[in-house]
């Protein structure tokens, strides 16, 4: 959003500054004075909520860091040193394990909230595609950092989830070998996990800086999906949506302090208080909570198609559910950017986030259970079917077929009628209660 | 578009109510774990310093045998929120066992506050093979590397109450499990014991405890019952703190950080709302 900057120097030090390096003028610019819709609602907070996560995770795990041993024989017992002997270490360790699923918790929210109101629809194609990216390199960092404690479901987990790269033709053993940095989950594979746990969250905060430019050329989407139309209908960043943020940061807060102080281990799986062993498999190998509906998907391609036997087929389906993220701006063609105003569009989004938990609950079931009366098996085929149904069908064919409700011409409209409502519908409540 | 969400929501409530009973059905062999009552239960939980003592007791003279608990220091003993033992008697404590110390004369010396529960075997091979090829697993975090199950949907209902006694409810029932004769049909290898809740049922400890096997030490000897399932509890609730040793500074701080939370999220709201009073939104 293209805005005249404000930015006077107020004396001579920021003159000297200004005129060499203008980072005061392109502080003021971005992160005070950039207009922002007056109509964003809570579920735009998930943003700045977020960038506090990744420095929560940052600053916990730079500590962390200070105290572990990436080495198979002391790993496990350093992080229980970290838990025991440090000072304010079990609290800064429960932040980091915990700060983990809040982070999955919130970006997922982000996600969601992006699916229904359009966000990634032109001309926020690249910003979205960003966000995808920044969801890939979140899922790396968690998985590689789960590794590190060096417990039973750690270990079984690198075994499990590199396994799927060597379903790759050709090149899936040279790269299952060069990841775990041998034949099999060793010392090797934790050095390297570690070393590249400690460098991901860095390549995760560029790109989140490429996501926030990304944000700021086109400015905000909103709640009614209609671009803004004049400066009446933004409001400066600072400090309406800086102390907003904070509110919702804060609130957001007490949850997951709740996590860290009152239940630091309800979030994880027992076993992984029992060192690694390669010689002993669980009887139950789940992945932690924020996984479990990709790895539903991996599972539910138990079957052979055509020359591409299961597991590559698992591999496929698994990468495919978050590849076809990407293409997301181009497969939704309705013109018409928030789910508000698509009565169709609702009932398919909704379902989709139903079939979603469904999938996170399959994922953690039992491959030979049942749920609901059905097998696990085929509960997560339909389930990975309409995954798939809602962004290769229902979204290219909806915007063709589905007649959206009007759409207020603009943001001020919008918020006029919002306010006009419940003064009209309040003289008829006091009349009825007559 | 309120009455479309409100649909949507009563469906997804009764498809859950509806798949309760469904999902509660699958059961395995194993009958579910009660949950116990532990004075360390819930947010405002904390230890029971002669529950602790006592439990000490029982490990020291019956699991310590066998068990090992190598991240467990003689320290811990009698730091706060703890069994808290005098000082003075985790150093007589101490000096009762003898400590591996290549740097000591003959390459071993009296044990001091300092030193680690030494283990009772020098490895596992030696472990294995005084316990019938079965290894006991070292107690240091065993009461949380275990755990218990509840069925859909009543485990949404442990992230709300804080439930984390899934190890002490598993190690009580474990010790109470033991079934002797086997019941009809189970088949338990030579060496191994019927144990209602071991996963597989054969379990290669003995029963470890019995009633009357331990007569508790001074002032509590009367007041407290001398049985297997008081034993039980006790040696559960000294395990948990030895996995957990923070846990009362950890829910004290929590409830500080939670009250400052709380407040400042209301300060919050009102400075947002102040600010955004002049804009319609």
């Amino acid at each position: 959003m293209a805005h005249e900057s404000s930015y006077v120097p107020g004396n001579v030090v920021e003159k000297w500054i200004d005129d060499r390096l203008p980072i005061i003028r392109w502080s003021k610019e971005h992160l005070m004075d950039y207009p922002t819709p007056k109509n964003l609602n809570y579920w735009w907070t998930f943003g700045a909520i977020l960038a506090f996560m990744l420095g929560v995770q940052i600053v916990t795990g730079v500590i962390l860091a200070m105290h572990y041993t990436p080495h198979v024989s002391l790993a496990f017992d350093s992080v229980e040193h970290i838990r025991r002997d440090v000072n304010g270490g079990r609290i800064i360790q429960a932040v980091h394990a915990t700060g983990a699923s809040m982070f999955f918790a919130a970006v997922y929210i982000h996600m969601f909230r992006g699916l229904y109101f359009g966000s990634y629809k032109a001309p926020r194609e690249i910003l979205w595609i960003l966000g995808v990216l920044l969801f890939v390199l979140m899922v790396t960092t968690a998985f590689m950092g789960y590794v590190l404690p060096w417990g039973q479901m750690s270990f079984w987990a690198a075994t499990v989830i590199t396994n799927i790269l060597g379903a790759i033709p050709v090149l899936g053993t040279p790269i299952l070998e060069l990841l775990r940095g041998g034949f099999a989950v060793d010392n090797a594979t934790l050095n390297r996990f570690f070393s590249l746990h400690y460098l991901l969250p860095f390549i995760i905060a560029a790109v989140v800086a490429l996501h926030i430019w990304a944000l700021h050329v086109p400015g905000n989407s909103n709640p009614i999906g209609v671009e803004v139309k004049s400066s009446r209908e933004t409001v400066p960043f600072h400090p309406y949506y800086t102390m907003k943020d904070l509110f919702a940061i804060i609130v957001f807060c007490i949850p997951f302090a709740w996590f860290v102080f009152f239940a630091p281990d309800i979030l994880g799986h027992p076993d992984n208080y029992i060192m690694a062993n390669s010689q002993v498999t669980p009887a139950h190998i789940v992945p932690e909570w924020y996984f479990l509906p990709f790895y539903a998907i991996l599972r539910a391609i138990d079957f052979n198609i055509l020359f591409i036997d299961s597991r590559l087929g698992g591999v496929i389906f698994f990468a495919g559910a978050i590849l076809v993220l990407f293409f997301v701006p181009w497969l939704d063609t309705s013109k018409v950017r928030s789910g508000t105003f698509r009565p169709v569009f609702k009932w398919f989004y909704w379902l989709f986030v139903a079939n979603f938990v469904m999938l996170a609950y399959l994922g953690a079931a039992a491959a030979d259970g049942t749920v609901l009366g059905l097998p696990v098996a085929t509960f997560s085929k339909l389930c990975t079917a309409y995954y798939f149904f809602y962004f290769l069908i229902v979204l290219p064919l909806l915007g063709r077929f589905e007649t959206p409700r009007p759409l207020p011409t603009s943001i001020t409209e919008s918020v006029l009628a919002k306010h006009k409502a419940p003064a009209a519908a309040q003289p008829a409540a006091a009349s009825t209660s007559h | 578009m309120i009455k479309t969400k409100s649909i949507i929501g009563a469906l997804l409530v009764s498809i859950l109510f509806a798949a309760a009973p469904a999902m509660a059905q699958e059961g395995h062999a194993t009958p579910e774990i009660k949950k116990e009552p532990w004075s360390f239960a819930g947010p405002f939980g904390t230890y029971d310093r002669n529950q602790l003592q006592r439990g000490f007791q029982v490990f020291k003279e019956v699991c310590s045998s066998c068990h090992s608990a190598r991240l467990m220091a003689f320290r811990n003993l009698s730091e706060p929120g703890g069994p808290e033992f005098t000082e003075g008697q985790v150093k007589a404590l101490a000096a009762e066992y003898e400590i591996t110390d290549p740097d000591a004369e003959g390459g071993k010396r009296p044990g001091i506050a300092a030193d680690r529960w030494p283990s009772p075997f020098t490895n596992d091979q030696e472990a294995r093979d005084a316990n019938g090829g079965a290894l006991p697993p070292d107690f240091s975090v065993l009461a949380k590397a275990r755990g218990t199950t509840q069925p859909f949907p009543w485990w949404i209902l442990n992230y709300f109450t804080a439930y984390s006694e899934g190890g002490p409810d598993y190690i009580h029932a474990l010790l109470n499990g033991y079934v002797d004769p086997p019941p009809e049909g189970a088949e338990v290898p030579e060496g191994k014991h019927y144990n209602t809740y071991f996963p597989g049922h054969a379990l290669g400890m003995a029963p470890p405890l019995s009633d009357g096997a331990i007569t508790y030490e001074e002032g509590e000897s009367g007041s407290v019952p001398l049985t297997v399932d008081q034993y039980s509890r006790d040696v559960a609730s000294f395990m948990m703190w030895m996995a957990e040793p923070h846990l009362v500074s950890r829910k004290e701080a929590g409830f500080q950080v939670i009250a400052f939370l709380v407040l400042f999220a209301g300060l919050m709201y009102l400075v947002k709302r102040k600010l955004w009073s002049r804009v319609e939104h």
